[in-house]
């Protein structure tokens, strides 16, 4: 789960991190009141969406040297036409898409006198298994860039969960960034405390971009972007308050609400699998056969019929599916209580596109037998490659 | 011969009581007399468990791993408790010296994870999982919750990082006429306890392995690792006939696709390097899921 900069940074703020004084506000009549709270004479506009690249997006709405999604203001005007300006229009950045997202929050922020721009992220190391800090001297920039260009800038280093971050760890890191003085100083303390943050909230990524070193020698947090571990929410209910659903997909919050994995996509056949790896599986042979996949769907081991019929209805309310194609390869999931989902499910939403079903597995005669006895217009494959040329057949020849 | 299981492996069940746990005992028991010996209950410890398909199946409760290790010599166990506890389970496991640990359970935060892994560093014990399907050895043993009846003995090593993708495999295979050593599901989580390398090692130093098939899938660096490892032991010359697949070639960057380890972050992860890797290493990916068979017969045929 994400959450806006504003959030992350209160949330840091909390374990002790440096981060500016910072007003959100929701509407322009809010934002001279907002800047009136902070010393200025400098003021940072934030767009508050959950993608990265605000700075260099540009507004739909607005002309294209129009100034992008992060502004500087040197005065209580200044502010307030920012903020009529960027309120409510889609703001297009480089992990938007081309439609943009709706800006309706803006985090209106003391700004900084900037020395140097540095990076610094903690996530899990897979090869590991254990949390590690990414650090570089080059922040401020698109990270991915770095490591492209310049990757013996970037440092990595684990954290042993036992010990959490030594005085060893923060040394280490204050020289791979450079720091002396008050820096080094504040960076011992902030390391830690970050650390300290990130496995407590259960974070999946906690990025920094950049961690600043003001004129006056002093570190700040500048810029901070959290997710948080989607299977650990469950213990942080104050996270769960910061969720804002307007940032998400409307079908994948309703499948999220009865626990199957959805993601949405562009193509035209939608899917129902049984399984993650067999799920994607099932948008690749989709495409292997020459269309594209609406939508990642799991349905998991313990699919009831409610599932089964609640992921049917989440799938044939996307416009843009011309064909549905079920693919279960029973383990823990039975093949016929599929089946009778599917079945419920139809009868319930109707059916106005091609349905292709192959079972297999568990319980599977049972299965077709209730597929085949339920009078539905459904086309029975044997298996996944049978399946997937049948249903691109279906959508292609009925197109 | 098998790896890590097979018709001697005597097996606890951690969380045995709740309905998951339940059913795939009843399965497992019902399968070539899989050596299910008693279930853990914190609170239950005393009671007894009787099967809902064979009520002379009955398996003693114990109030805690070491307690149902002790009075069984059993040498495994499996783990389905709830995601909130598995962690703590897995712990328990690894502190009764439990020598194999699967972990079913999907969904453990992965802060519990680095928790368990750490104490696993310290330990004797191998844990397979979490948020994998288990393991199988044909008409000897089965842990977890893959479906017997598509299993044949034979030939072939599975290893995957996706339970219905390993259904895949062993349906191809055992139509195909070569039936399995042993399939493995190491789990789809980002954080576990056995990854593609270490099952790689037991089958190829396994005599009755002749071939093996490995699937992966996007979203970290294990398979592009496991390649590495294959192209290393082949120049000491170590290797068998293999066959793979990666699945996520569509899926869009950024998005964790179910698994929780399946995601492309920071141009990391994707399907196409996999792949590359993977043929690199002189392993045949098949482009397609339903494929996976005959890919390994044109393999076997040279």
């Amino acid at each position: 789960m994400n959450i806006h900069e504003y959030q992350a940074k209160a949330v840091l703020k909390e374990y002790g991190a440096p981060v500016a004084e910072g007003v959100a506000i929701f509407s322009a009549d809010e934002a001279e009141a907002a800047a009136k709270q902070l010393p200025g004479p400098l003021w940072v506009v934030k767009s508050q969406i959950h993608a990265g690249g605000r700075g260099k997006g540009k507004f739909k709405e607005l002309a294209a040297d129009a100034k992008g999604g992060v502004r500087l203001a040197f005065s209580l005007e200044e502010v307030t036409s920012h903020a009529k300006e960027m309120l409510g229009n889609a703001l297009v950045t480089k992990q938007t898409g081309d439609s943009g997202k709706v800006v309706n929050r803006l985090y209106i922020e003391d700004g900084a006198d900037i020395e140097r721009e540095l990076y610094l992220s903690i996530l899990v190391d897979r090869t590991v298994g254990r949390p590690a800090f990414v650090v570089s001297t080059e922040g401020g920039m698109d990270i991915e860039a770095v490591a492209e260009e310049t990757p013996e800038k970037i440092h990595n280093l684990p954290i042993d969960p036992d010990t959490g971050v030594t005085e060893a760890n923060a040394k280490q890191l204050c020289d791979w960034l450079k720091l002396d003085g008050q820096a080094r100083e504040d960076g011992m303390t902030l390391f830690p405390i970050l650390h300290k943050a990130f496995v407590e909230k259960d974070m999946a990524l906690l990025e920094v971009n950049p961690l600043i070193v003001m004129k006056d020698g002093r570190l700040r947090v500048l810029d901070a972007k959290v997710s948080f571990d989607g299977n650990a929410l469950f213990r942080h209910d104050d996270i769960m308050a910061l969720r804002d659903e307007t940032e998400e997909d409307a079908k994948e919050i309703e499948a999220s609400k009865y626990d199957l994995a959805y993601v949405a996509l562009d193509g035209d056949i939608g899917c129902m699998v049984n399984g993650a790896g067999l799920a994607m599986a099932t948008m690749d042979i989709i495409k292997l056969y020459g269309s594209e996949p609406a939508n990642f769907l799991d349905v998991g081991g313990g699919a009831s019929k409610e599932k089964v019929t609640a992921a049917f209805k989440i799938i044939t309310s996307d416009p843009n599916v011309k064909g549905i194609l079920v693919n279960i390869f029973g383990g823990i999931m039975r093949c016929d209580v599929i089946a009778e989902g599917v079945v419920a499910a139809v009868k319930e939403v109707g059916l106005q596109v091609p349905l292709v079903v192959r079972l297999e597995g568990t319980n599977v005669e049972l299965g077709k037998k209730i597929i085949n006895e339920s009078g539905l217009n459904v086309i029975a494959a044997d298996d996944l490659d049978d399946a997937a040329q049948k249903i691109v057949k279906a959508v292609k020849g009925g197109a | 011969m098998s790896i890590l299981v097979n018709k001697d492996t005597k097996i606890i069940v951690q969380g045995l009581t709740g309905k998951t746990g339940s059913f795939h005992t009843e399965q497992a028991l019902q399968y070539y007399g899989t050596q299910m010996v008693a279930g853990v209950h914190p609170k239950k410890g005393g009671e007894s468990w009787t099967s809902n398909l064979d009520a002379d199946a009955k398996l003693p409760i114990y109030a805690s791993v070491g307690e149902a290790k002790e009075a069984t010599g059993a040498d495994a166990s499996v783990i389905y408790v709830p995601p909130a506890g598995a962690g703590a389970a897995i712990i328990e496991a690894i502190d009764a010296e439990i020598p194999f640990i699967s972990c079913i359970t999907e969904g453990i935060p992965v802060a519990d994870m680095v928790k368990v892994k750490r104490r696993l560093e310290k330990s004797n014990s191998r844990l397979l999982g979490p948020n994998c399907p288990g393991i199988l050895t044909p008409e000897e043993c089965k842990i977890g919750i893959m479906p017997g009846s598509i299993f044949k003995k034979g030939s072939v090593g599975v290893v995957s990082r996706s339970g219905t993708l390993t259904y895949e495999a062993v349906f191809q295979t055992s139509n195909a006429g070569l039936g399995q050593t042993t399939a493995v599901g190491i789990g789809g989580d980002p954080v576990k306890g056995t990854e593609f390398i270490d099952v790689l090692e037991m089958f190829l130093a396994d005599d009755e392995t002749q071939s093996i098939i490995m699937i992966g899938e996007i979203g970290g660096s294990a398979e592009e690792e496991a390649a590495q490892f294959i192209k290393d032991e082949a120049k000491k010359g170590r290797n068998k006939p293999m066959a793979g697949f990666i699945a996520g070639r569509t899926a869009p960057p950024g998005r964790t696709m179910g698994h929780a380890g399946a995601v492309i972050s920071g141009g990391k992860g994707g399907a196409e390097d996999k792949i590359a890797a993977m043929e690199d290493a002189g392993i045949k990916v098949s482009p397609s899921p339903a494929k996976l068979g005959e890919t390994l017969l044109e393999v076997l045929k040279g």
